[in-house]
């Protein structure tokens, strides 16, 4: 392949991240030794299970300053998601069905909010994001409605790290009396999240994205000032305050608390971690390339997150060329669809530099190095499919591109 | 995304690749597709006397499959008569590079560069076209 090195480079941190070996190690006993059901209240196996869910709890709502009681374990983000969305428009059908979202968000959300729309069960105001990505105050505050009984925003974007002003419209939240939901898979470990500060009364929250496994996650379900409770998506035995029925993931659950115990320990060195590595990758692929564009907002941005558009070049054909840089495109033909990342198209990115979008992601297992060979094999890519690009042959002879007429599309 | 073997030799080794002289009224010039799409090929062919494509390069912004077929396309078409490059078929490339269903659009593409390129060269032959008559 295109670079002789052998040494893989893992930039796919938003997508997910290798799990810590301290959390792997707080796993273990609770496979083939301590292996009892968290539910089971007759013997020892069952308490020590449930001492150790109780443990994680207490981790999880440490980290994002909740109390144990208003943690739900869950199978994840996803799941989250549409326990927090579906389980509110059920439970508070009496007083409305109008939600406020974003066309930026994960498709947990949208695809949760069509389901409903599609059911009759809501109607959803999909705001538009401005060019960074961001959507203000003003603008949900204008989308408020008689009948407006949540609004799900997310708190950091995967594709672009853009942090919506969370705070303020958590704000705005509470004033109307308005349950906001906040999809935090991307922010909790990486920004300061606090459910008190920031206003938000449910939460959902994903292992895998902060050095934990995978198949587990969490909702953050307020308990008081509102006291917010969802109708259950997952019928059962009744575990999790009824919210969410089925047997305990123990070991899941203890290396999600294990990974938030860590992460709320390293905040402060895993933030400058990622911020100077970011920041380094994006001065050292600047420093030599030129028409390479920023996505997402410079200022209010996840400090792991980098989404550069290489323009003239597919994103495709340029992530072949890194066979060795584990990083992710925005491109159509990486994924089944043949569209252009949705994300990008919300922001306004024209389809052509959507084409060519890169998202490196770093993580608390980056290191220099990573981000030398990456930009290098990087800056390599681009130079020799540039030189084979008549797009950017164009531009060379000055002709603007924006001007052409193209022919049909394929 | 898995490529075929042929997709990557002609993505780290494409052939031809580079620009003739688009005033000269032996090359024909096809440019195809469009930049929001993810693909724009430029196909040029050089047609000497006895109608022979003596030179063909190209240049692609695109997926590997789109970069393949295109370099594909110029290996296929030199040395072929204009009448003969006019029977390549995109199924072929398809066939050569073992392309999977999402990438039959390159194929087509590709087999459009060509004959853009022969109608350019044909429009040139017919009356001397303007320069930078190419084909969008």
């Amino acid at each position: 392949m295109a670079s002789g090195s052998d040494r893989l480079v893992y930039l796919d941190n938003n997508a997910t991240t290798r799990m810590d070996p301290r959390v792997l190690e707080a796993m273990l006993p609770w496979f083939c030794e301590k292996y009892g059901n968290a539910a089971s209240r007759s013997h020892k196996y069952g308490w020590d299970a449930e001492e150790a869910v109780e443990r994680a709890r207490e981790q999880v709502a440490q980290l994002i300053g909740a109390s144990a009681k208003e943690i739900v374990f869950t199978s994840g983000a996803t799941e989250s998601d549409n326990l927090a969305i579906k389980g509110t428009l059920e439970m508070l059908a009496d007083k409305g069905r109008h939600v406020i979202t974003c066309t930026t968000e994960h498709k947990a959300i949208i695809d949760s909010c069509k389901y409903l729309e599609s059911k009759g069960a809501a109607e959803v105001t999909w705001l538009e994001p401005d060019k960074r990505g961001r959507v203000s105050r003003a603008q949900v505050e204008a989308a408020l409605r008689p009948g407006t009984v949540l609004i799900t925003l997310m708190a950091a974007n995967n594709e672009i790290g853009t942090l919506h002003p969370i705070a303020e419209i958590g704000a705005l939240a509470k004033e109307k009396g308005v349950w906001f939901h906040t999809d935090a898979t991307q922010a909790v470990a990486k920004v300061p999240f606090d459910v008190e500060a920031l206003k938000v009364d449910l939460a959902s929250l994903s292992a895998h994205k902060i050095y934990g496994p995978k198949g587990v996650g969490a909702l953050y379900v307020r308990r008081r000032n509102p006291r917010v409770r969802l109708a259950p998506q997952m019928h059962g035995g009744g575990h999790e305050r009824g919210m969410r029925s089925g047997t305990l993931n123990v070991p899941g659950i203890v290396g999600l608390g294990e990974a938030c115990r860590i992460a709320r320990e390293d905040f402060d060195k895993d933030q400058a971690h990622y911020r100077r590595l970011r920041d380094l990758l994006e001065q050292k692929i600047r420093s030599r390339l030129g028409h390479v564009e920023l996505n997402g907002d410079p200022e209010h941005r996840l400090p792991t997150t980098l989404n550069l558009s290489f323009a003239y070049v597919e994103g495709e054909s340029l992530i072949m060329g890194v066979p060795d840089v584990a990083v992710s495109s925005g491109s159509a033909c990486t994924s089944a669809s043949l569209e252009p990342s949705y994300v990008l198209r919300a922001l306004g990115v024209g389809d052509e530099l959507a084409h060519s979008s890169i998202r490196f992601s770093v993580g608390r297992f980056t290191t220099d190095q990573d981000v030398e060979q990456a930009a290098e094999e990087i800056i390599k890519t681009v130079n020799r499919l540039r030189a084979m690009s008549p797009l950017y042959e164009m531009v060379q002879e000055g002709v603007d591109l924006s001007s052409v007429k193209w022919g049909a599309s394929h | 995304m898995t490529y075929s073997d042929k997709v990557l030799d002609h993505y780290e080794h494409p052939r031809n690749v580079g620009s003739l002289d688009k005033a000269d009224p032996s090359v024909g010039t096809g440019i195809v597709g469009a930049p929001e799409c993810g693909d724009v090929m430029k196909l040029q062919i050089k047609v000497n006397d006895r109608g022979v494509i003596e030179d063909a390069k190209f240049k692609t912004f695109g997926c590997g499959s789109a970069i393949a077929s295109s370099s594909l396309a110029t290996e296929w078409v030199k040395g072929k008569t204009v009448d003969e490059a006019l029977t390549i078929r995109n199924t072929d490339i398809v066939q050569e590079l073992s392309l999977p269903p999402v990438k039959i659009h390159c194929s087509v593409l590709a087999e459009d560069a060509i004959r853009a390129a022969l109608n350019d060269w044909k429009s040139k032959q017919g009356a001397p076209a303007p320069s930078g008559a190419e084909k969008a």
